[in-house]
């Protein structure tokens, strides 16, 4: 009976994703296809129906995760006797590949959904019943309106020196975003456009280190930072700069830049030759090619390897524990986030609600350098 | 003759540098330069940030004021010394410029990453010929122990299947997602920032998450979305994470979950960066769309394919918190970062942990070695 339910479902599931590809593709402003959309289709009930009766028939010897496992293959391999190569190649080139679109968004929503509304719903609740149950309920029956509550979100944004952590925050990770992305341009143009010795050496050896794990570094640089201890022995260090943002920033920076300098070396050396020899021609330095030039040329590669520094620096707690100190003056985001949860975990109900909040800003800055992500910024420049 | 070509003239007949008319004293003093160069922009930099906070430390301010304060000597201290780096190799005298100026673009990354990187790298190398508690030498002991103990071998063979597993996945699912957006009129930066999301979800909250997802209770109602599928089909509930070897794959999903929003931004921007051109010019010639993709697109982005690929490979080889968080490395699901942080700071012995820190130095070798030919040959051809 259940399975008979389950083949149903396959069957309307289909049917809707169908007819939401088709809205999809028109609302897409995609042109539609030709009879081939017609026959891609009528193809695609095929297997969708010899797949749902495989899995009835599998469901009898086997449990349902392999079951589905072994019905989704047998679609797929149906799939491509039915249309062979012409099959898939008339599926990739058709618009319902918007659709497929569509469908790994989805699959990549769930898990957030998820969070989102563990983040509303009351600890009782969210102990006792699975998210997905919201989907189930009818918001009219009696008690649907006691599992909601905001009381998370104002618990952790009423936290002690939450907007104290806010500002720090921001103090962290601006200049830890700027500095090292300036400096590993400036080597990056270097590595790409100058001419001196060991230039693929010293690259490889900056590229290198990306592997070396941050925890590793921690302890040495604690001691080199608190004591000047270098090697095991003492430098005469000017002063304990730890517990400084400075101390936060030039860590973030090494830890940040052989990421950095890769990138960009990658963009910045993909500039057409002719463009800086004709800036050298009429007579720039290297210094004005860079700013007037790879700068402006290079926003993409730029814009995106902030986003991701920023991200990094925002969700770091480990590298601001230990330089910045942990004071409560001091404190960042994430670590008022982590005191929040308590020691043994007695407030882990607040996780979703705060990690939510944490996020807010990344995804702000992501919108906003969105647009920086255009198309042609180079065309016509080769023919200059 | 034109503007352009009399100045063309000009700098054909300037004297070629006269890389070999100099003395010895003079490369001697060169060398030094160099150096001192890429030295002393730091240290400039340094002295004058370090004064600064000294300045912040006492000053009784508003905390708001304080963060400004840093922000604007943060921000601003950086451009500020390029500026004044390139002006004072201005005033060097004419035949210097050319060969210092490098150092002034690289020197500031070289001494950070000395410091930050290199240094700590060096010393995890000599600690892993050294004891638990870093006193005695031990020579390769510690090597034995990495490539005999059964958790060290289960892994490698774990991280092996990582490597294999996730930044394919990734790559493969970043690019077709970067493709597709690419093609819509509207919609695409929200698309884009959907697959974004997971990549700013902390640690923290991507367990909780996968939580969400992957839990098994014992008593009550599930709470795991897979073990609610699966009672909804009428089978017993599954402990997801303690089935071998898939729960293997089970924590890849959540990597490749986190990792994909990257290879997506990043070969976006590669893919943004395609000229228009010649894209017309294949459209024009009759090319389907799948033909541009695959003749014109992807071998022009080939390089940040390799580019992301290597990054990935690499945030595959330092995974933990991952293992950590979901399984604490137990049934099977051992990855080499994982076991280095649990000898380095939980077992407290740092020769051990040391010494899986150097194989993971040594596992990126190949990996760099592709990287190296690329750009030789890219470098030939533009």
């Amino acid at each position: 009976m259940t399975d008979l339910l389950i083949l149903a479902a396959i069957f309307i599931a289909w049917l809707a994703v169908a007819a939401i590809a088709g809205m999809a593709t028109k609302r897409m402003g995609v042109s539609r296809g030709s009879t081939d959309e017609e026959i891609w289709f009528a193809a695609g009930f095929l297997p969708v129906i010899l797949g749902g009766i495989a899995f009835v028939l599998f469901r009898f010897a086997l449990p349902s995760a392999l079951a589905l496992t072994a019905a989704l293959l047998v679609t797929g391999a149906i799939a491509w006797g039915v249309g062979g190569k012409g099959f898939l190649r008339r599926m990739i080139s058709h618009p319902m590949v918007k659709v497929s679109l569509v469908v790994i968004v989805v699959l990549w929503l769930i898990p957030t959904v998820g969070l989102l509304v563990s983040s509303f719903r009351t600890k009782a609740v969210v102990e006792a019943e699975g998210w997905w149950t919201i989907f189930n309920q009818s918001p009219f029956t009696e008690g649907w309106k006691d599992q909601w509550t905001f009381d998370h979100y104002t618990t952790v944004l009423g936290a002690r020196n939450f907007g104290n952590a806010f500002l720090n925050s921001l103090a962290v990770a601006i200049p830890s975003t700027v500095i090292p992305i300036t400096v590993a341009a400036f080597a990056a143009y270097a590595f790409s456009w100058m001419e001196f010795k060991g230039r693929y050496l010293l690259f490889v050896a900056v590229v290198g280190l990306l592997v070396v794990p941050l925890q590793m570094a921690l302890i040495p640089l604690l001691r080199l930072y608190t004591s000047g201890e270098f090697f095991g022995m003492s430098t005469p260090f000017p002063h304990p700069i730890n517990g400084t943002y400075m101390a936060v920033w030039l860590a973030h920076t090494g830890f940040g830049l052989p990421l950095a300098v890769y990138l960009l070396r990658n963009y910045i050396g993909s500039l057409p030759s002719s463009l800086i020899e004709s800036a050298q021609i009429d007579g720039a330095t290297h210094f004005q090619i860079f700013v007037r030039l790879i700068v402006p040329l290079s926003v993409p590669a730029l814009a995106s390897f902030a986003i991701f520094q920023f991200l990094w620096v925002w969700n770091d707690l480990l590298v601001a524990l230990v330089f910045l100190g942990g004071t409560p003056d001091v404190s960042v985001v994430t670590q008022a986030l982590a005191e929040l949860s308590g020691q043994y975990g007695q407030f882990e109900h607040l996780l979703p609600a705060a990690a939510f909040i944490s996020m807010a800003l990344p995804v702000a800055v992501f919108f906003s350098l969105q647009r920086y992500f255009v198309r042609g910024l180079t065309a016509g420049a080769v023919k200059g | 003759m034109t503007e352009r070509d009399k100045l063309i003239e000009v700098v054909e007949e300037d004297p070629p540098l006269p890389e070999d008319d100099r003395s010895p004293l003079m490369r001697l003093g060169l060398t030094v330069l160099r150096f001192l160069s890429a030295v002393a922009v730091p240290i400039v930099a340094f002295i004058i940030l370090w004064l600064s906070f000294e300045w912040l430390r006492q000053a009784d301010v508003n905390r708001g004021v304080i963060v400004l304060v840093a922000l604007g000597v943060g921000v601003g201290g950086i451009f500020a010394l390029y500026w004044a780096m390139d002006y004072a190799v201005n005033r060097m005298p004419e035949e210097w410029r050319e060969s210092v100026r490098p150092w002034v673009f690289v020197g500031p990354a070289l001494v950070i990453l000395s410091i930050f990187l290199l240094y700590p790298a060096l010393n995890t190398i000599w600690l892993s010929f050294l004891d638990g508690n870093s006193d005695k030498f031990v020579g390769l002991e510690n090597y034995g122990f990495v490539f005999t103990d059964d958790g060290m071998l289960r892994a490698i063979r774990n991280t092996i299947i990582w490597i294999l597993v996730v930044p394919s996945a990734s790559v493969g699912l970043g690019l077709g997602i970067a493709v597709l957006a690419d093609k819509l009129r509207r919609g695409e930066a929200f698309a884009k920032s959907l697959i974004f999301l997971p990549m700013a979800v902390s640690f923290v909250g991507a367990s909780v998450v996968f939580g969400l997802i992957y839990k098994y209770k014992v008593f009550g109602a599930q709470t795991g979305l897979l073990n609610g599928i699966v009672q909804g089909f009428g089978d017993e509930p599954i402990a997801w994470l303690s089935q071998e070897p898939w729960n293997n794959l089970l924590l890849m999903v959540i990597m490749i979950w986190m990792q994909t929003g990257f290879a997506m931004v990043i070969l976006s921007a590669a893919i943004k960066s395609v000229p228009d051109d010649i894209l017309e010019a294949a459209r024009i010639d009759g090319a389907t769309e799948i033909q541009v993709f695959w003749r014109v697109v992807l071998p022009s982005i080939l390089s940040t394919v390799v580019v992301v690929m290597t990054t990935m490979i690499i945030t595959v080889l330092k995974v933990f918190d991952i293992v950590f968080v979901m399984t604490n490395g137990e049934s099977g699901t051992e990855v080499i970062a994982e076991q280095m942080i649990r000898w380095f700071f939980r077992n407290d012995h740092n020769g051990r942990g040391a010494a899986i820190a150097v194989v993971l130095f040594l596992a990126i070798v190949p990996v760099m070695w592709v990287n190296v030919k690329r750009f030789r040959a890219e470098e030939a051809i533009r």
